[in-house]
């Protein structure tokens, strides 16, 4: 079984990102990038499959700039087979992503696809399960658990109201959650091994894909603050505050 | 153009969020219709039908729908889209799963949980974890959007919409529903909750988070939250969190506690009209957003709160 994982390189979720004073985006100069924390689980599910001899192959993609060769180098370091960077400089939103991905998926025969529920810079939570719209598959999102049999994925989802558990035949695209999964650090000599595993660079225009962005992005602001709140004194201070200040109790 | 909003229902009632939602499509559109697919569903039809400001409730009653899977869902929601210049669902767990499946099937985008309407195609919305706020314009035929039912009021229940059937000619999908798992509470719905009462990982363990949180929420009659941290050490079920990747809650009280106040933390709570935080660390970045912040051990000032309310 051939597994793809689909890896974003984004601003580190330890960082406090700032906003361009003119409104227009937000300002990744200088910036720690990481791998999108939702896609790390992701590879690191892929590599336990292959660890149970479920999985015989894995491949990571990522869409993104030359930069983005960093992460995708992280994810072989973590243990993926092969990597596939399709370059692209310029923003670009999960729709364009899933058809550039539904191509590459094809194109590798991939059996399942791994992706990150959402990414954490766009907070979009959509390139999953466009993907699986596109290739016809079935689709598991949210995913805490994942289990494969017989060509049948068993995927326990996170839902509004507690946990759904749902079966769906391979091939089918799973979007995973943080608690599938504590991914591994990659050790020294893996990280230099990783040097070494086959990264092959593609543009979106080899896979006939458009990236050119639907939406516009008219303004980039800072949400409006709180204003500064007291330290009370008591339990005693603190009810009488929200009874008779706020009125809230 | 008329927009269609699909319901949030689980075949039996609906969801309160809903009407939430529709104050957003009404800003969207002049006139909106709502989606009801399920099976058994004739009582969810009923309630839509006196959402406030909505002219038509559409009712898809199949079992390929009864588990509101996102691919059969998504080939109705398609096949019905040809008249409907807006595509709106509320951000929920079954709204995000479908929608984009949708767009993707128009080969249009999706904008995700907006939080105000500017204009028919102009939205706002946050990204990285709320710390920014983006105004986009949608450039496709269709608006598809999901709404960020805590930033929107609900409009009443004095409508009186007609109510008219659908033909469903949809096959099951790949994907075969086998059960719902959700830890029995009798405290409110997190999403719906006037007041609400969040732990963090100062608790220790799933016993002491109950034992201090519970009488303190009986009290305020208020629903559980928890932060992502509670969530993985088991104190707390996944359905409790809050946050950038959990729920997103703008109750009139929040009380935080033992929470450091994380910024995937803030993202799902910092809407909320008062903020409480009890913490023992005086620095913990969760009294920045606080309106009353108390510095001590939850272990002493939870007992002491729900004794003296
Ligand atoms: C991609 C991503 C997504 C995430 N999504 C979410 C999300 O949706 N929601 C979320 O909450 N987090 C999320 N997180 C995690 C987040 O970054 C924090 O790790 C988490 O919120 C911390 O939870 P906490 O405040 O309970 O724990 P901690 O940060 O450990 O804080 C515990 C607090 O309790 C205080 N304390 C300890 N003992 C006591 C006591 N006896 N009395 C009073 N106070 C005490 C401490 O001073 C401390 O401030 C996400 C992280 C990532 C990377
Ligand atoms: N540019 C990209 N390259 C590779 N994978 C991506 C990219 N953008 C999004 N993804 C995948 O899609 C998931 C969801 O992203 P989003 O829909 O943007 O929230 C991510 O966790 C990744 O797995």
């Amino acid at each position: 079984m051939k597994i793809l994982v689909a890896v974003k390189r984004v601003v580190d979720a330890n960082i406090r990102i700032r906003i361009k004073p003119d409104g227009t985006g937000v300002d990744l100069d200088n910036v720690k990038m990481a791998m999108n924390p939702f896609d790390e689980v992701a590879v690191e599910e892929a590599i336990r499959l292959k660890e149970q001899g479920i999985a015989s192959e894995i491949v990571v993609v990522s869409i993104g700039p030359a930069k983005a060769e960093d992460t995708l180098r992280r994810a072989l370091a973590m243990g993926a087979d092969r990597a596939i960077l399709v370059l692209h400089e310029a923003h670009s939103e999960p729709l364009g992503v899933a058809k550039v991905l539904r191509a590459v998926a094809i194109e590798e025969a991939a059996d399942l696809v791994l992706l990150g529920k959402q990414a954490i810079d766009d907070d979009a939570n959509q390139t999953g399960q466009m993907l699986a719209a596109l290739l016809g598959y079935g689709q598991a999102t949210f995913a805490s658990r994942l289990e494969i049999e017989a060509r049948t994925a068993r995927v326990t989802r996170e839902v509004d109201h507690g946990l759904q558990l749902v079966e769906l035949p391979l091939p089918c695209v799973v979007t995973v959650d943080l608690r599938m999964n504590t991914p591994r650090f990659a050790s020294l000599p893996n990280v230099m091994k990783a040097r070494s595993k086959p990264l092959m660079k593609k543009a979106p225009g080899d896979y006939g894909v458009d990236l050119t962005p639907r939406l516009r992005v008219l303004k980039t602001e800072e949400p409006a603050g709180r204003k500064p709140g007291v330290i009370v004194g008591s339990v005693a201070e603190l009810i009488d505050r929200l009874k008779t200040e706020a009125k809230v109790i | 153009m008329p927009a269609l909003l699909i319901a949030e229902h689980d075949n039996a009632t609906l969801d309160l969020q809903t009407a939430r939602a529709v104050t957003a499509a009404l800003a969207i559109a002049g006139e909106v219709h709502v989606l009801i697919a399920g099976h058994g569903c004739g009582a969810v039809a009923a309630a839509a039908a006196r959402l406030s400001g909505i002219s038509r409730v559409l009712v898809a009653d199949a079992t390929p729908l009864a588990d509101q899977l996102a691919e059969p869902v998504a080939t109705l929601v398609v096949g019905l889209a040809g008249p409907y210049g807006a595509l709106i669902a509320a951000a929920t767990s079954c709204g995000k799963n479908l929608m984009p499946r949708v767009a993707a099937l128009l080969d249009m985008m999706q904008i995700s949980d907006i939080i105000a309407v500017d204009g028919p195609h102009v939205f706002r919305r946050t990204i990285y974890a709320g710390n920014a706020i983006e105004t986009v314009q949608s450039t496709d035929a269709k608006q598809i959007v999901t709404i960020r039912t805590s930033a929107f009021p609900p409009v009443d229940g004095q409508g009186n919409a007609e109510v008219v059937p659908v033909a469903v000619a949809i096959a099951a999908g790949p994907v075969r529903f086998i059960e719902n798992r959700s830890a029995r509470s009798d405290r409110p719905e997190l999403s719906a909750a006037r007041v609400v009462v969040s732990g963090g990982r100062a608790f220790g363990s799933k016993e002491k988070f109950d034992a201090l949180l519970g009488p303190l929420a009986a009290k305020l009659n208020a629903a559980i939250g928890a932060s992502r941290a509670a969530v993985d050490a088991g104190y707390a079920p996944n359905e409790l969190q809050v946050g950038q990747t959990g729920k997103v809650v703008a109750p009139d009280l929040y009380i935080a506690c033992g929470i450091s106040g994380a910024v995937q933390h803030l993202a799902g709570m910092k809407g909320a009209k008062i903020v409480v935080a009890i913490n023992s660390d005086a620095s913990a970045p969760i009294f920045q957003v606080a309106d009353y912040g108390l510095v001590g051990d939850v272990f002493e000032i939870l007992p002491e709160l729900a004794r003296l309310l």
